[in-house]
């Protein structure tokens, strides 16, 4: 079996959020980038079916040579391969699209994304991938068995859970509860010996045009001071969410 | 040239994020002067959405369980049979399910997490929720085709009655390539995703047998209950429960929290929520920051009070 886990390269959750160039890019001095947690719990369970069967695990992003460390880690973590799109992404369309390619040519029976990446937060790039491929889908994906051809997940929903099996190929929206936070796998020095050795191949990008435009970013407004209530005056609570916030 | 509206049910009724969806579009149709169609599945009472300014209605009947691909398969046949250009929807877990699918079928621009009405109609552009809640997008869409996919609670619900027309359309059973079941756990409950009012609680309440506060401030408020990281973590209540940057997102009109000290991943995922309370014995704790309205206090103290005053204010 052949497992695909597509990474993205996200700022860390602690990072202070800037923008320059007119508030038009993000800015990334001082930023420190890490794999996008929901598909750093994909690739944790990738790697346990390797352990399990015999697979191989491939990682993908696109993106350019500055999220190269982030796919060395993917491969200290235990897989085997990597590939980098190389080129800036612009949008979910175009990601999916360069990663599709790479799927029809090397035939992967399990592609992993995660179900949304914190920075853009788009949650489209794996449906679209498995609309692309002609592959079942799962979003949400909380818990997952394969074996050599079939599949049985199970998709959390608002108020509940699904569980959905067929045949692969298939393509998950990976999150936490896959795997929890703390099976994920922390690189030894064996594995980050053993990345340095392992392949990574830069693909030339082929998708070019996008569907849509950033046209700006814009910070938060400024937080006014909290306004602090008595505990024994707990009626002005009551008073200031019916009359100042109007949300009871 | 249409503006399409998906409108989600709930055991054949419309939810309140269908009512929000139609009023986004009503008023998107009257800017571009043009008609506003819905499509949905197995509504049983189709002309309550009469008021909220639909005017042509496909109710889609069939028997078929949710399966993403078959509903983004007639979706995407109706959306086409009424000339659909704009795809509006919700943010539910269903719809960010189907949405992306239809994006490719439909070749369209695509946006989720939108919380504004548009800030240009043409070229179309939209501010859309981004790093985590941490800051805003202008987006626009190219595609001669657009979905655009609005956060709950970010519009409002507005009342514009049209004369509407409805129409059956009974989809032939489709073969699938899945087998669905759902595994039903939560009973009766508001789910976080649909829900006005979040009550969470968190690791100050000392363990799971204390949850009673929780739940009796959401029985009284009608919210959902939700928890911290830990709390999901050490087994105290259900991982659908966990709210934050790994969990499930919040997006409520009131989000109170109860003994959660507010670690930054928490609150990226409830930070869309309009009005946000704690009640925290710790002054120091990090949610005071990022709170609207705060009480300093010992919840065991302060929730049963809080209980107390909820119920005379909802009997006057």
């Amino acid at each position: 079996m052949k497992i695909l886990v597509c990474i993205s390269s996200v700022p860390d959750t602690t990072s202070r959020i800037n923008f320059i160039d007119n508030e038009t890019e993000f800015d990334r001095s001082g930023v420190q980038y890490v794999i996008n947690p929901n598909d750093e719990f994909g690739l944790t369970r990738a790697i346990w079916l390797k352990e399990k069967e015999s697979c191989e695990v491939h990682v993908i992003c696109v993106g350019g040579i500055d999220t190269d460390p982030i796919l060395r880690k993917a491969l200290a973590i235990g897989a085997d391969q990597a590939f980098r799109v190389d080129t800036k992404p612009m949008d979910a369309n175009q990601v999916a699209k360069e990663i599709s390619d790479l799927v029809k040519e090397k035939e992967y029976n399990l592609i992993i994304a995660g179900r949304e990446s914190i920075d853009y937060n788009g949650g489209m790039v794996p449906g679209m991938i498995a609309t692309l491929i002609n592959a079942n889908y799962v979003s949400n994906c909380v818990s997952l068995d394969v074996d050599q051809s079939n599949f049985k997940a199970i998709r959390e929903t608002d108020g509940g859970k699904e569980e959905i099996s067929g045949s692969l190929p298939l393509v998950i929206g990976s999150q936490k509860g896959l795997v929890e936070e703390s099976d994920l796998i922390i690189p030894n020095m064996r594995g980050i010996m053993m990345s340095r050795k392992k392949p990574l191949t830069i693909i030339q990008a082929k998708f070019k045009t996008h569907q849509t435009k950033t046209v700006k970013y814009q910070k938060l407004p400024p937080k006014s001071e909290v306004k602090l209530v008595k505990p024994e005056k707990i009626n002005d609570l009551i008073d200031l969410l019916h009359n100042e916030a109007k949300v009871i | 040239m249409a503006i399409i509206v998906y409108l989600e049910t709930e055991n054949g009724s419309f939810k309140k994020s269908a009512l929000e969806v139609s009023s986004y579009g009503r008023k998107l149709a009257d800017e571009k002067k043009t008609n506003l169609c819905g499509i949905t599945f197995n509504s049983s009472d189709p002309f309550k959405i009469e008021k909220y300014g639909v005017e042509k209605l496909i109710n889609i009947k069939t028997d078929h369980v949710f399966d993403a691909k078959i509903y983004a398969d007639l979706l995407c046949k109706n959306f086409r049979d009424l000339g659909g250009t704009i795809f509006i929807t919700g943010s539910s877990a269903d719809s960010r399910f189907i949405f992306p699918i239809i994006s490719i079928l439909l070749d369209a621009s695509y946006a989720t997490n939108v919380v504004e009405f548009p800030s240009s109609i043409s070229p179309l552009v939209l501010k859309r929720s981004v790093f985590t809640n941490k800051a805003f997008v202008f987006t626009e869409l190219k595609n001669k085709h657009k979905i655009i996919g609005i956060l709950n609670n970010s519009f409002g619900i507005f009342e514009s009655e049209r004369k509407l027309e409805v129409k059956d359309y009974i989809s032939e059973s489709l073969d699938s390539n899945v087998q669905v079941e759902s595994i039903k756990e939560d009973g009766e409950k508001i789910s976080i995703a649909d829900a006005e009012i979040v009550v969470s609680g968190g690791r100050g309440l000392k363990g799971p047998e204390n949850w009673n506060l929780v739940e009796d401030l959401a029985k009284t408020l009608g919210a959902a209950t939700a928890c911290s990281k830990p709390v999901s973590d050490m087994g105290w209540r259900p991982h659908s429960e966990h709210v934050g940057q790994t969990g499930k997102p919040v997006a409520s009109n009131l989000y109170i929290a109860i003994g959660v000290s507010g670690a930054i991943q928490h609150l990226a995922g409830i930070n869309a929520s309009k009005c946000k309370v704690v009640i925290n014995n710790d002054p120091e704790a990090p949610f005071f920051k990022a709170a609207d309205y705060g009480v300093v206090g010992d919840a065991f103290d302060v929730v049963p009070k809080l209980i107390e005053g909820l119920k005379k204010f909802k009997s006057r």
